[in-house]
């Protein structure tokens, strides 16, 4: 069964994947990311963590795909409609096909033996975060802040360049 | 093996694609690989003794959050970009080019 469900999400998550980089329409590419980002949640389910599964759902699947929309609505140009890949792409291709072929192997090779996916309560994943992790915890946040700034100085406009 | 999938199709979508917004979402597509990984690894080898508690969701949290900095920040490059040149593709966005 979770094996069915494994399998299910994975072709989910590839396909998904496989659209944003193949399709011609950046709104269509948007979406099949959505897709991509709601089976990778999906996986997180089935290897019982729950929580990132909420995050990513709320975080991805919300934040992170309003922004690239609203992105792509204001960036909207006539060139859209024919939007291509450049010239490179089948030097991309191999470089891709490449690193497969590297990954799969080096995972085949270097199997651990695993146990039965288990997964903390939320309790101990908070005494966690907020203990041994609490310095990285802080960065994050003023990490963030910055970022939020800093994209706001970006898009702005002046007042004298309109 | 599907982290390793997705993130060479991530890889090929940086590589290929000619519009920036498509070049972020490929970047968010090779994190979610990253995050499959580490998820994985820290829910099956707990008991191991290989990988320390389920430190594997903690780094996990922290990417989703630098990710969504990251995207924040390139949509208002991509923005300013796009109101100063009018273009989005990354080919004739060459101000810096050497």
């Amino acid at each position: 069964m979770s094996w069915f469900l494994f399998i299910l999400l994975a072709v989910l998550t590839l396909g998904g994947a496989l659209g944003v980089v193949v399709t011609r329409n950046v709104v269509h590419a948007a979406l099949a990311l959505l897709v991509s980002l709601a089976a990778v949640a999906g996986v997180y389910l089935i290897l019982f963590t729950e929580f990132l599964a909420l995050v990513q759902v709320l975080i991805y699947g919300g934040a992170i795909i309003i922004v690239l929309l609203f992105a792509i609505m204001l960036t909207r140009t006539a060139e859209y409609p024919r939007i291509s890949d450049n010239r490179q792409w089948p030097l991309a291709a191999v470089a891709a096909l490449g690193l497969l072929g590297v990954l799969i192997p080096s995972f085949w090779i270097r199997r651990v033996e695993d146990t039965e996916p288990q997964s903390p309560v939320f309790t101990e994943l908070a005494n966690s975060l907020f203990t041994r992790w609490a310095i990285p915890f802080e960065v994050a946040s003023l990490v963030l802040l910055v970022a939020l700034i800093g994209a706001i100085l970006i898009a702005r406009t002046r007042r004298d360049e309109r | 093996m599907l982290s390793a999938g997705l993130f060479a199709i991530g890889l090929y979508g940086v590589l290929a694609r000619r519009s920036a917004v498509l070049i972020v979402m490929s970047i968010e597509l090779m994190l979610n690989a990253v995050n499959i990984n580490l998820i994985a690894a820290a829910s099956h080898l707990n008991g191991t003794g290989k990988f320390v508690h389920f430190d594997g969701q903690i780094i996990a949290i922290f990417v989703i959050t630098v990710a969504a900095a990251e995207v924040g920040l390139a949509l208002a490059i991509i923005l300013r970009m796009h109101r100063n040149r009018s273009t989005v593709n990354v080919d004739e966005i060459d101000l810096m080019r050497w």
